[in-house]
């Protein structure tokens, strides 16, 4: 597999600049003839498609919910990162671009990355332009807040539902060029394959998930804006509806899968309650701003927590990591929660929790300083658990969030298969091994916004159009292969559930790639994996039939990708013998416990090529280059 | 826990409503958690699962969109996916509807058709830019008070509660909504007469009905959405009908 990355040369700084100076364009009159497909209409999805129709080519675009405005971008509550430097404290471009490849532990492109950093500053502009109403300071100026552990002010934010208003602007644009004429839009329709014709990508082949209609559509580019897999542990923050099919299905067609190991989970989520257990509901990161984490130091304590004594509790972050306490990064929490619940010390149902106290803060700061920081979500968690955090502490346990691995692009956001292209959380580009918070509505918006409307002029430029339609025998094909494969759903009339496979399949992964990895447990888990696929093969029940609304052959459909995915999964943490962001090896640690990177053999990315089923996939790297920012050990030790 | 369901079952264009139990059911689950339970129950015994629409369960998406003993989300605050089994009682009889409204065509079993508040935002609900460099946002402050307003509008999630709970199935609170969002901001101006016409007029062609005054969307929406934005919109949706000319764009091109 030939991995060229097509990284402009020059100097960091212009790479971007130089490179749109360059790029071929199509002329405004052209553009009308070329056909996009856009999938997915998320952040990136629908900011691609408004954008690209608005510049005139003629776009469809294709969401399984039942209008694009309910994408999962819309439950991202914190933030969103430019560099700005409103506030004065010394911010820039090439600091945003620091963090961020620091944060991602040093496996992202820096080209990638300072691109990401230089388009922040735009997307505040675009979204205030469209009517995002940001939080104001009394001048009427924009208001900035911290986040996410980086020493300057640079997120902006809409209260806590920054997702939702920058996705219904983006999703305002995307109406305004539906209205038009110029998208078509394709609601409760799910990408079931992908078309390659002579080597490049020409369509897709979708199941109308009223009708259940199969059906083709031929283009002369594809846009995958799907996001990533953090399902495939069956429990995570995803809505219930987030799969890998596209981006599966896409390498099942060609496309190389980066890095699919890198997963981030983030501390602080509300720990499952029970079997029926359908999602994990996130609490901010803010709340370990003034929480205190801790549990008994005795196993199977039954005592109730309040009347455990100051001597008796283990605040296990403040003893281990004086000089951060209970603010060390994402996946140090995890990881040590995970820790302390492995020794039995854990908390509540099944003792996969630990104790988030607010006890100290609100005796400290008083009940209305706190409330005014907290209230609204202590009553989100007490309406979720019953219980209330101020008279008693939250439980929390960490939780699959977001999945920096995903389909491998070039620098123009490109798949190895030509033609066909992967924006937002779907691509693998910019996060490296561990993203940092408030960052992921950026890299969509950018993605979308400013990255593909430029580029995808300069594959389309070389591309006749319209030489290719539905009519072409290769639809016919993979139709036929979609029909085959939900008939073979449907027919098998075992006797579990769709649910109970996803379940064991979640519980395998969470236990042998979640918070941390073995060898031995990687292993066991490529070992089980073959035996659980069998099971759903010949044993799941899919009622009802395909010429329906059918909500358990969707879930099917996305269950068997999940199957296929999680071998790529294992396969990945396998082979990358170090440990680097969220990734994290057992055998690979410091004397301290702390993460060990290995940059000599593994400062790469890894690529997996689809081999055919029942083949191992093949492994290729690129080599990842640092110029401008040479790696170093993080240490929040002290 | 236990529980009797009544639950809206329809496939083509006639329902009925069928009983059900549901047992063993935590007190700690999301009501749509112990629908996810009762499908079961019914795959595993051969039976055919409820459809019901759903996606993030955290509150924020809109998708879910039951009628519960009569009140839309359950009535109880919140959104039908933030609403949890120990707020019932042990051995409840809990019936279960889709959203109710001539603009709402039921798909299936409790599954309903919303595109038509997609066809309202795609009349005017949006200020026209394209994408590119944008002018510096701090050289036009907004008074924080009216970014919060907008925003207080902008939160509408879009479920379709307000037309549930509405005796006549408007969809002014959600029109509203968005038409103030857009309308309270200095960005939002040069489009908000032609905005608020177009967006009324869309409404009234989809079937929703006429307000009365009633409330109930209030009551019911799960985001808190004040009808004060109601009043808005009627004011300027007067002064764009009978104040400034029909066709104020007449002797431009079209875009």
């Amino acid at each position: 597999m030939k991995l060229d990355a097509k990284i402009p040369d020059g100097p960091l700084e212009d790479k971007w600049t130089e490179h749109q100076e360059h790029l071929r364009l199509v002329g405004p009159r052209n553009r009308a003839k070329y056909r996009v497909l856009v999938i997915g209409s998320g952040l990136a999805g629908a900011s691609a498609a408004a954008s690209m129709a608005a510049m005139g080519y003629k776009v469809e675009c294709f969401c399984f919910q039942d209008t694009p405005r309910r994408a999962h971008s819309i439950a991202a509550q914190g933030g969103i990162n430019a560099s700005k430097n409103y506030r004065n404290d010394g911010d820039s471009t090439f600091r945003l671009f620091y963090d961020t490849q620091k944060g991602g532990d040093y496996r992202s492109r820096e080209a990638n990355v300072y691109r990401l950093a230089e388009c922040s500053t735009k997307i505040i502009d675009q979204a205030v332009a469209q009517g995002v109403p940001f939080a104001r300071e009394y001048g009427g100026m924009l208001a900035n807040r911290s986040f996410g552990g980086v020493l300057v002010e640079r997120t902006f934010y809409c209260r806590g539902e920054t997702g939702q208003q920058l996705l219904l602007g983006a999703y305002s644009a995307l109406a305004q060029e539906i209205g038009r004429g110029h998208v078509k839009m394709h609601t409760r329709a799910e990408l079931l394959d992908l078309v390659i014709v002579d080597g490049r990508c020409r369509g897709i082949v979708t199941r109308d998930l009223s009708t259940g209609a199969v059906e083709s559509h031929a283009a002369e580019a594809v846009v995958l804006a799907t996001g990533g897999y953090s399902n495939v542990y069956y429990l995570s923050t995803n809505a219930k509806g987030c799969n890998v099919t596209a981006t599966w299905r896409a390498y099942k067609r060609g496309a190389g899968y980066a890095n699919p190991s890198f997963q981030q989970i983030h501390p602080t989520s509300i720990p499952e309650a029970g079997k029926y257990q359908s999602k994990l509901t996130l609490m901010s990161e803010s709340l370990r701003n003034d929480g205190r984490i801790w549990v008994p130091r005795q196993a199977n304590d039954e005592r109730s927590p309040s009347s455990i004594p100051e001597k008796e509790r283990y605040y296990y972050l403040e003893e281990r990591y004086p000089r951060y306490g209970n603010l060390v990064p994402r996946d140090v929490a995890s990881r040590n929660a995970k820790q302390v619940c492995d020794e039995g010390l854990g908390v509540g149902p099944g003792g996969r929790g630990v104790f988030l106290d607010f006890r100290d803060a609100i005796k400290q700061h008083g009940e209305s300083t706190i409330g005014g920081r907290y209230s609204n979500l202590f009553s989100m968690y007490e309406r979720i658990t019953g219980d209330s955090p101020w008279n008693t502490p939250m439980r929390i346990y960490p939780a699959p969030h977001y999945s920096m691995g995903g389909l491998w692009v070039d620098y123009d956001l490109m798949t190895t298969v030509p033609g066909l292209f992967a924006i937002g959380e779907a691509n693998f580009s910019d996060h490296g091994a561990n993203r940092l918070g408030a960052s992921s509505l950026m890299q969509c918006l950018a993605d979308g916004y400013f990255v593909i409307p430029v580029t995808i002029g300069d594959y389309l430029s070389s591309n006749t159009a319209g030489d290719v339609d539905t009519s072409h025998a290769a639809f016919a094909e993979v139709e036929n292969d979609v029909r085959q494969r939900v008939e073979r759903l449907l027919s098998i009339d075992g006797s579990e559930t769709v649910a109970d496979i996803h379940r064991d399949l979640g519980r395998l992964i969470w236990d042998t790639n979640g918070i941390s990895r073995s060898r031995q447990g990687l292993e066991r888990a490529l070992e089980e994996l073959p035996t659980l696929s069998d099971r759903f093969w010949n044993n799941v029940r899919v009622p009802g039939h395909g010429a329906q609304l059918n909500q358990s052959l969707e879930h099917a459909g996305r269950l068997a990708d999940f199957l296929e995915f999680a071998e790529a999964m294992c396969l990945d943490a396998l082979t990358r013998e170090e440990s680097c962001g969220c990734h994290f090896r057992e055998e690979h640690q410091t004397e301290e416990g702390e993460a060990l990177r290995d940059d000599e053999n593994f400062a790469h990315v890894a690529v997996w090529k689809y081999e055919g089923d029942g083949q191992r996939p093949s492994r290729h790297v690129e080599p990842l280059e640092f110029d401008a920012a040479p790696p170093t050990q993080r240490n929040y030790k002290t | 826990m236990n529980f009797s369901l009544k639950i809206w079952r329809q496939d083509g264009s006639q329902g009925r409503f069928e009983d059900y139990e549901v047992s063993d059911v935590s007190a700690d689950s999301s009501f749509l958690e112990m629908l996810d339970q009762l499908n079961d129950q019914l795959t595993e015994s051969g039976g055919d699962p409820v459809a019901f629409d759903s996606d993030c369960r955290e509150g924020v998406c809109g998708t879910c969109c039951l009628v519960i003993n009569g009140r839309p989300h359950g009535g109880r605050g919140g959104t039908t996916c933030q609403l949890y089994m120990r707020h019932f009682a042990d051995g409840e009889t809990i019936t279960i509807e889709p959203w109710r409204a001539t603009a709402f065509p039921v798909v299936r079993d409790l599954v309903v058709d919303r595109s038509a508040f997609d066809r309202i935002i795609q009349s005017g609900g949006y200020i026209t830019v394209h994408s590119g460099p944008k002018p510096e946002p701090n050289t036009m402050p907004i008074e924080p008070e009216v970014a919060e307003e907008a925003l207080d509008a902008a939160s509408c999630i879009g479920c379709g509660a307000c037309v549930a709970a509405c005796p006549n199935g408007a969809a002014m609170l959600f029109t509203a909504a968005k038409i103030s969002h857009l309308g309270l901001l200095p960005q939002g101006q040069p489009e908000r007469m032609e905005r608020v016409r177009s967006m009324v007029e869309k409404m009234e062609d989809e079937g929703f009905g006429p307000c009365r005054n009633y409330g109930e969307c209030e009551a019911a929406c799960p985001k808190d959405i004040s009808i004060k934005f109601i009043g808005r919109m009627n004011r300027d949706y007067l002064r764009a009908t009978m104040v400034e000319p029909y066709d104020r764009r007449g002797k431009m091109k079209p875009q």
